[in-house]
């Protein structure tokens, strides 16, 4: 694999029930391309988490996942509201999402703590009232 | 152990069962779904009693081999569908979640 191979994703923001959507796919395409199970587990788990927080917080945002010879990099962007406090936000059990997203089974304060454990290096760029992109790498061999 | 071999054995009801010969490996308890996302191992048996359609989405990100609904909670008849068309095996028992852990660590 010389060419760097790129899926995009559009993360619908009104629809909670169908975040998940483009994780699923990502899995999807991974195992085509015949990547090891862990390794797939990894980027589906860390991009899922993002998927779930953009849905939550920021009303959706797009989601691209980069395939090359040695990692696989996650780059999820969204125009929300930013994040006040990054350190905070990285403790496990911290957070400010609302009630009707805790009874869901979310909201637990695991998202970028769960991004974080999963991959090899996580960068955060948030401006608040602007947006937030992440970018995750996930190392292969 | 295959889930199917599983489900019989314990006498769990099956919800649906579209990846019966998939094997079983240990046992996750838990209803925070980040929290499980984190800790499930593949091939778990996941016993949860939260049943709605995110459940199927985290019980394919983990690659667990089956969801076990603990208290006979039953989710909506189109969420069965998606796990169907996911391949995500569900099985639901009237009993709670630790007579049903007890129940699999004894048949495992």
């Amino acid at each position: 694999m010389s060419e760097e191979l790129v899926f995009r994703y559009d993360v619908n923001g009104d629809d909670f029930t169908s975040a998940g959507q483009a994780s699923v796919q990502v899995k999807r395409n991974l195992r085509q391309l015949g990547l090891d199970s862990d390794t797939i587990r990894r980027v589906s788990i860390a991009m899922y988490e993002g998927e779930i927080n953009m849905v939550i917080h920021a009303g959706g945002g797009v989601a691209e996942v980069r395939v090359s010879e040695d990692c696989i990099t996650i780059v999820l962007t969204d125009k929300g509201p930013g994040i006040k406090d990054i350190e905070k936000a990285m403790q496990e059990g911290y957070s400010t999402a609302p009630d009707e997203i805790r009874s869901l089974g979310f909201g637990a304060g695991m998202g970028l703590p769960n991004m974080k454990r999963h991959t090899d290096s996580i960068e955060i760029d948030s401006v608040l009232g602007v947006g937030t992109t992440i970018t995750m790498k996930v190392n292969l061999g | 152990m295959t889930v199917a071999e599983l489900a019989a054995g314990c006498g769990f009801e099956v919800l649906c069962l579209p990846e019966p010969e998939r094997e079983v490996d240990g046992v996750y308890i838990g209803d925070l779904l980040s929290w499980v996302m984190g800790r499930a191992r593949q091939d778990n048996a996941w016993i949860t009693i939260m049943s709605n359609v995110n459940v199927i989405a985290v019980g394919t990100l983990s690659d667990v081999s089956c969801i076990l609904f603990a208290e006979g909670v039953l989710p909506e008849a189109d969420i069965i569908e998606t796990a169907k068309a996911k391949g995500v095996n569900l099985l639901v028992t009237p009993m709670p979640a630790y007579e049903a852990a007890i129940k699999l660590h004894e048949a495992l």
